[in-house]
């Protein structure tokens, strides 16, 4: 077996279930355990809980004007990196076809141009946001080993896929194996750390929203 | 004398409250760092341990070695004593429960609501600032953290209705409505009693004060006393009940309202038998019902919305409502409303001594706001604002004015109109 097979077969299929079991199991502990009901009376005007919990989310979509100012760099590379993520994932036509054969959906591809422009700037924003890590005050004080390592598992990926596609350094089968493993790699680390935000920001913004809807604002 | 730190019963109280909501809310947390300048402390100190989610380390710390695998493993470190003495002072002195960190933070995690949960730690770990504590053990054993007994309450309503020439009824045995004090406007601002006392009187109210359950403040609440924060819903709650009293108006009080109107509920295990209302929101049902009659105020003011009664109690338009065609020379500030700066004092600051210091730096912000705003008088409808503000404006010999909503609509009431 290569290192590419076994980037392809077990070290894929491994995280794929560690990711899913993850996942499930941390949304899990989270929703049996207890969770305290309130018996204040809501507001008249509250709306349901379900609409209070799509405005809320909705909400912080969008920093506020008052704190626009202090949040706009966190805020718009954040969105940059995200996009960019979405773009060369979801967009590039070799993940499409590996998408296909294990779930046999498919969609139309991105030019692999654009893609490429994404997965750079997505790595530039991933820069810029650990230089802004190392420079705040504030974010170093608040930082944890989670944070660094999270952060290295997502950069890892759209690193060895830009050298993956540029032919870089390495035969392009070595490369290939590595991009694979950086993958499984996040697949692994994503239900244990920070990556699980991904999931969990339905589950904040709502649960605030929903309890801050009953007394008719909105946090 | 050595104070003896009790980790592990601290741990038991974190663990305790991390139940649903704040589990999500710890495990949530990005490490953005967005919360911190959405805090007055961060923004007045620039110290970054005075960032919200920096706050909640020693109960993320408790949460995390506490769940699995890690628990079975042991591997997460443990809450240590030099945890809680270094994080004492970020969860008692430098964060009042604004709810403002909330409104910036991505996720939208409520910080706020997991800080009111953790000081109980403290206290289980025999930590805490003896000030506040203090504030709330004299609630809970003279009825009022400023020493009010129902017997100095009964004294201090008779002066205060004879000075003012006001009817007070006190421990009438039935009204609809039940009037509950802070003990700072029965002590310290008199002029707010009277004049809650006139305004009611003049729309005909049914009311009454109750010896029985009079004090709207809740320091065990803010002090992290559970027990205490029970005992003092129970009180109020006896009262209107003996009473039958259909509302209970909490007075120009923040963390009052918030604790009767939205937690009380919860503390005594079953719904409220009465309507909460703050004085804001209910001098504007009487404005609404044609029962407020105001010569307009002409003074240049401003609105400061107290955090537990706008941002966090959803009662932001009714004190708008009031100042509509009332102040004729209204200006807002910037930030208003829900995403106003707070006052500096409340979540029990205002109660801690070694705090005054940086009360008064998170001022300048006031100071800042209402001289951009142009009004002369800042205008708010909790009197533990105005007393965080009227210490910080001696301190700084601000010449800016402090005024109360409540006292200002009752100076303006007129006789009512011949039909």
């Amino acid at each position: 077996m290569t290192l590419l097979d076994f980037a392809r077969g077990p070290a894929l299929a491994v995280s794929f279930a560690v990711f899913t079991f993850g996942v499930a199991w941390r949304v899990l502990f989270l929703v049996l355990l207890p969770w305290s009901r309130d018996r204040s009376v809501a507001r008249g005007s509250a709306p349901s809980a379900v609409v209070g919990a799509v405005r809320g989310f909705a909400r912080h979509l969008w920093p506020r004007k008052a704190f626009a100012g202090a949040a706009r760099f966190t805020t718009v590379n954040g969105y940059v990196m995200h996009f960019g993520l979405a773009i060369a994932f979801f967009g590039f036509a070799p993940h499409i076809l590996f998408l296909q054969s294990v779930f046999g959906v498919h969609w139309p591809n991105l030019p692999s141009g654009l893609v490429s422009v994404a997965s750079v700037v997505t790595l530039v924003s991933l820069v810029l946001a650990l230089g802004h890590r190392f420079v705040s005050p504030v974010l170093r004080l608040i930082s944890t080993a989670n944070d660094y390592f999270s952060w290295f598992v997502t950069a890892l990926p759209v690193v060895s896929g830009l050298m993956a596609v540029s032919h870089l350094w390495a035969p392009y089968e070595t490369l290939l194996a590595v991009h694979l493993l950086s993958v499984a790699l996040l697949l692994i680390w994503f239900p244990f750390g920070k990556l699980m935000h991904a999931f969990l920001v339905f589950v904040t913004r709502s649960e605030t929203a929903i309890h801050y809807s009953r007394r008719g604002t909105v946090l | 004398m050595t104070t003896v730190i009790d980790r592990n019963a601290a741990t038991r109280k974190f663990l305790a409250h991390t139940e649903g909501h704040l589990a999500t809310y710890l495990e949530g947390c990005l490490h953005c760092g967005l919360c911190a300048e959405a805090c007055h402390f961060y923004v007045a100190s620039r110290d970054p341990k005075h960032t919200p989610a920096y706050k909640l380390f020693p109960i993320a710390k408790a949460h995390r070695r506490n769940k699995f695998p890690l628990a079975l493993l042991g591997l997460a470190p443990r809450v240590s004593a030099e945890d809680l003495q270094h994080w004492e002072e970020l969860l008692f002195d430098s964060c009042t429960m604004c709810g403002r960190c909330t409104m910036a933070c991505p996720m939208g995690i409520d910080i706020a609501s997991i800080v009111g949960e953790a000081r109980q730690a403290w206290v289980a770990a025999g930590l805490g600032p003896a000030d506040l504590f203090a504030a709330a053990d004299s609630s809970r054993d003279h009825g009022s953290p400023l020493g009010v007994t129902p017997e100095k309450l009964r004294e201090r309503i008779e002066w205060i209705a004879d000075e003012h020439e006001v009817e007070i009824p006190l421990d009438r045995p039935k009204a609809d409505v039940l009037l509950t004090l802070s003990s700072v406007e029965t002590m310290k601002y008199p002029d707010s009693v009277a004049s809650m006392a006139k305004l009611l009187n003049h729309a005909g109210v049914s009311w009454t004060l109750s010896t029985k359950g009079y004090e709207a403040t809740n320091f065990g609440y803010l002090a992290g006393k559970a027990d205490i924060a029970k005992t003092m819903v129970q009180r109020i709650v006896a009262a209107a009940e003996g009473i039958g009293a259909k509302t209970v108006i909490i007075p120009e009080c923040g963390h009052a309202f918030g604790v009767l109107r939205w937690s009380a509920s919860n503390m005594i295990g079953r719904p409220l038998p009465f309507e909460v209302l703050h004085i804001t929101e209910y001098l504007a049902q009487l404005k609404r019902a044609g029962k407020l009659h105001l010569k307009p105020l002409t003074e240049p003011i401003t609105y400061h919305d107290p955090c537990q009664i706008s941002r966090r109690g959803g009662a932001t338009a009714d004190a708008r409502y009031l100042l509509q065609d009332f102040a004729t020379d209204f200006h807002e500030m910037t930030p208003t409303g829900n995403e106003n700066w707070c006052c500096g004092g409340g979540g029990g600051v205002q109660a801690i001594g070694r705090a005054a210091n940086l009360r008064y730096q998170v001022f300048k912000l006031k100071m800042d706001q209402v001289e951009k705003s142009g009004a002369k008088t800042m205008v708010s409808a909790c009197s533990n604002c105005r007393l965080t503000m009227d210490e910080s404006k001696a301190h700084w010999k601000w010449d800016g004015g402090l005024a109360s909503l409540v006292e200002l609509i009752a100076e303006h009431l007129v006789e009512k109109p011949a039909s």
